[in-house]
């Protein structure tokens, strides 16, 4: 049993400690937001926050997060007025949409530190997000516009 | 009144929108369609009672009093935006207040819900939202359909008051009268019947582009808000009650089959539930994925010899294909033939030829293949739930398999976590049907990413050699292409040039080096990939070897199509072409066609001479598709293409060693990211006022040769064998 707090709220979740973060969140707590990419840290489609730092949740075991605050895509806003999914939507970053939840969870951890990024920031930051559809331009076009607007 | 649960609004998805309860709907107006000859036809009442519960006919828009209008799309939703544009085009011809509209899918039933194709000679249904067909193949009957629902709101309204259908227009949701009398379409929809007979509409009675208030106006896409706070379902998304886990462990080597394996070491590992000995592979099946996963660890499966073992793709395409391209002997089929080849080549003043490779490629759509599959009590009904880009044929491939009807399986659309041709194939949806049914529960069944490589479909790798010849004026008169390669139908897309290149002798052939037991696959524009590369980087060798800029070839020594010159202008325009560019960089031009769809490319792109890398820093694309339904959709559209076919341009390479695919996972099948992305894609569209042609790979295939040619301008090299991996750079500038 790990407890933790999942969007603000306190969990318990009966999994080995060994199991990872990402199917704990999406399968036994059936938050589905946060998706499932490569399960080896190489696409960033899982990403949430640990204690305030993006983490590739097929890569954190649930033993990491005992006691940890832990927010998902579902946690960011109660209704999707983050600035992030504002300018996403804006931009009309999405096209597919499933690595979406993780590349928004990336840029929320920058622009928490970093309020004014530039260009070649956000893209070091954002690089090990994988988009198959090619929205990219669009992703540093969306974190701009959230670090303006924001 | 049943409440319409819109699909972007939908947090569950388990449809609990039934056809019939769609039908039944309380108070509203219901029109039912079926498909005809023609495309969409709306039935009339009687002819609907009469096929009331039968699979044939199902309703299509729904208005209710409270003024909700509910659509069915047939926009299969991999991130193209057809979900959205296709309804649209019904939406405006209905004038519709697009506010009010509801989407959900249509259901797999192509016969309804397809679009009309002729194919091998007969017209056939298909729900296949593959070739960038959606807003291409539902134009028309969408529009028409769209038409006759308003035509029938206005003959109601015309009746309640008395005067002719004549004297009542339409604004968006409203049909007005003789003295500014108004009716809601909802109002309508109170008392209205559909007539027994339905309003013929003639095509000149439909709006005139001028007219149009949605099509050709940027509308948001209705399936973002979902995307951007995670409630937007996929098929893995999906959550029954009593569900268990699986995934199925295929062979390395491709086409073997499972003989037998260590199920009684499984048994001892927690929470294993057993395993399913399917066609090609064992389904290991457990309470939880993660105890899926340590099941897929200890799995240790005899398998069976496969034709593929002794299979490597390296020695086939530096070896064997040159040699059996070479040789005449080897089976050639004619995809064009004009005029006459060899009498321009002997009477030719120069010649070219060159050859080309491309290697394998494979999907990686981000969301790894995966399904649901629920078996009922009976063991007579199967539920699916999956992303598809074909659901009428997923629905009837995965009852062929359970030897049921079509009617037992009933299916559920989900998003897709990306298509680009893999999810055209339900192969991984019969096994998690298969599962289901062996196991009498329901099951989400998991490919993971290593899984989805290894049991891959792959684009064909290819060999090509072509051949142009000149005029004593340096006019191109003859052109010979063959292409060689191993794939079903899938090496001699994009071959033919006569699009664009009205070149009077031609002989464009493909080989086929014989089956190597490899599954090959669509791939987002397949062969244009790899035979656009070859034709737009000879074009450029031809230009160079002239002495001449690449544009002013084309357009002196080419006989081009009005679409081809119009493109040309339009990607120099945007480009400023004959402009200087910073030092180290250089532009490379390409042309190709797609779908109906005609495109030109400039890339500006550098080399890094120590690491081989190659950048492209921005990209112009000037795409002739005809009337732009929804300009900004298909703008996203070509730049996803762009960015689609640069991926494969500069890193995708799958290769096959003793049948089995070498790469496991994004660690060495490498794909583009955004530190690789070109800082500046810039797209217009020539936006005539012909039908819409197709946009979902326009902007693909064209990228290839653009950054081939860019990197001779650069450098005075050229690259013959895609991707351009730093290794091939480096080979290429020491060459």
């Amino acid at each position: 049993m790990v407890a933790f707090t999942l969007n603000g709220r306190r969990v318990s979740v009966r999994t080995e400690p060994s199991t990872p973060l990402l199917w704990a969140v999406r399968e036994h707590l059936k938050l589905t937001g946060t998706k499932y990419g490569c399960g080896a840290g190489l696409c960033g489609a899982c990403t949430v926050h640990v204690n305030g730092k993006a983490v590739k949740s097929c890569q954190t075991q649930m033993s990491d997060v005992e006691g940890a605050r832990v927010i998902t895509i579902e946690g960011l806003s109660n209704d999707g007025s983050h600035p992030l999914q504002k300018a996403f939507i804006a931009e009309q970053v999405p096209q597919c949409g499933y690595c979406q939840s993780g590349q928004i969870m990336k840029a929320a951890e920058l622009l928490a530190k970093n309020p004014k990024p530039s260009r070649d920031q956000i893209v070091a930051h954002m690089n090990g997000n994988i988009c198959r559809c090619g929205t990219y331009n669009r992703i540093v076009a969306a974190i701009q516009r959230a670090s303006k607007e924001g | 009144m049943t409440k319409m649960t819109s699909l972007e609004n939908l947090a569950s998805l388990g449809n609990k929108v039934s056809r019939r309860g769609f039908l039944k709907g309380a108070g509203g107006l219901t029109f039912a369609v079926s498909m005809g000859a023609g495309g969409v036809k709306f039935l009339t009442p009687k002819e609907a009672k009469a096929l009331a519960g039968h699979t044939d006919m199902s309703a299509w828009v729904r208005i209710s009093p409270d003024n909700t209008i509910t659509i069915l799309t047939p926009g299969a939703e991999m991130g193209q935006g057809s979900m959205t544009s296709v309804p649209l085009m019904l939406a405006e011809e209905m004038d519709a207040d697009w506010n009010l509209v509801h989407l959900e899918f249509a259901p797999a039933e192509p016969k309804i819900y397809g679009y009309t194709r002729k194919r091998r000679g007969r017209m056939t249904t298909s729900m296949a939202i593959v070739g960038s067909r959606a807003v291409m193949m539902y134009y028309k009957p969408m529009r028409m359909a769209g038409a006759q629902v308003r035509k029938v709101l206005m003959q109601n309204a015309a009746k309640k008051w008395g005067v002719p259908v004549s004297q009542v227009r339409t604004e968006p949701n409203v049909v007005i009268g003789p003295g500014g009398k108004r009716l809601t379409y909802g109002e309508i929809a109170g008392f209205a019947k559909v007539p027994a007979i339905l309003p013929k509409v003639l095509a000149s009675e439909l709006k005139k582009p001028r007219d149009f208030r949605l099509i050709g106006k940027s509308l948001p896409r209705r399936d973002l808000p979902a995307k951007v706070d995670g409630s937007a379902k996929f098929s893995i998304d999906v959550m029954l009650p009593g569900m268990v886990y699986a995934s199925t462990v295929h062979s390395p080597v491709q086409g073997a089959k499972p003989l037998s394996w260590n199920e009684a070491k499984l048994k001892k590992l927690k929470g294993f539930i057993g395993t399913v000995k399917l066609k090609q592979g064992v389904a290991v099946i457990a309470d939880n994925f993660e105890h899926v996963m340590a099941a897929r660890t200890e799995l240790e499966v005899k398998w069976s010899k496969a034709k593929a073992a002794g299979y490597n793709s390296v020695e086939a395409l530096e070896k064997d294909y040159p040699k059996m391209s070479a040789d005449p002997k080897t089976k050639a089929k004619k995809i064009e033939a004009l005029g006459d080849v060899d009498k321009a080549f002997a009477s030719a003043a120069k010649t070219y030829q060159a050859e080309y490779r491309c290697d394998y490629g494979y999907h990686a759509q981000m969301e790894p293949l995966n399904a649901v599959a629920r078996v009922n009590g009976a063991g007579t009904q199967m539920e699916i739930w999956e992303g598809t880009q074909a659901p009428g044929r997923s629905r009837s491939m995965i009852a062929k398999a359970l030897g049921f009807k079509t009617g037992q399986v009933i299916h559920h659309q989900m998003y897709m976590g990306g298509g680009f041709g893999r999810r055209s194939r339900t192969d991984y949806t019969i096994e998690a049907a298969l599962i289901s049914q062996k196991i009498k529960r329901p099951v989400k069944m998991i490919w993971t990413r290593e899984e989805d490589i290894n049991y891959g479909m792959f684009r064909p790798q290819s060999f090509q050699h072509l051949e142009g010849a000149l005029d004593g004026s340096g006019k191109l008169v003859g052109w010979k292409h063959s292409v060689i390669g191993d794939g079903r139908r899938l090496l001699s897309g994009g071959a033919k040039i006569k699009k664009y290149y009205k070149v009077a002798n031609q002989l464009i052939v493909e080989k086929k080096a014989g089956k190597h037991g490899i599954r090959t696959k669509h791939w987002r524009a397949v062969a244009h990939v790899f035979n656009v590369y070859a034709i737009e980087s000879l074009i450029d060798e031809m230009a160079a070897a002239q002495g001449m800029d690449p544009l002013e070839f084309r357009l002196k020594n080419v006989s081009l199509t009005g679409k081809a010159r119009r493109v040309l202008s339009k990607v120099a325009e945007m480009s400023n072409w004959k402009a200087k560019r910073p030092a180290g960089r250089a532009l490379g031009l390409s042309m190709t066609e797609r779908s109906g769809s005609l495109g030109a490319e400039v890339a500006e792109v550098s080399v890094d001479r120590k690491t081989g890398k190659i950048r492209v820093h921005k990209v112009w694309a000037a795409i002739d598709g005809g009337l732009i339904v929804q300009p900004e959709a298909a703008r996203c559209n070509v730049e996803s293409g762009v960015h689609y076919g640069l991926s494969s341009v500069l890193k995708e390479r799958a290769t096959i060693k003793g049948g089995a695919v070498e790469q496991s996972n994004f660690h060495d099948y490498h794909v583009l990211r955004m530190a690789d992305a070109p800082e500046e894609i810039h797209v217009e569209f020539l936006d005539r006022p012909t039908r819409p042609t197709g946009l979902g790979e326009i902007g693909n295939p064209g990228i290839g040769a653009a950054v081939a040619n860019g990197f001779h301008a650069l450098t005075g090299k050229r690259l013959y064998h895609m991707p351009f991996t730093p290794d091939r750079v480096k080979a290429a500038l020491k060459s």
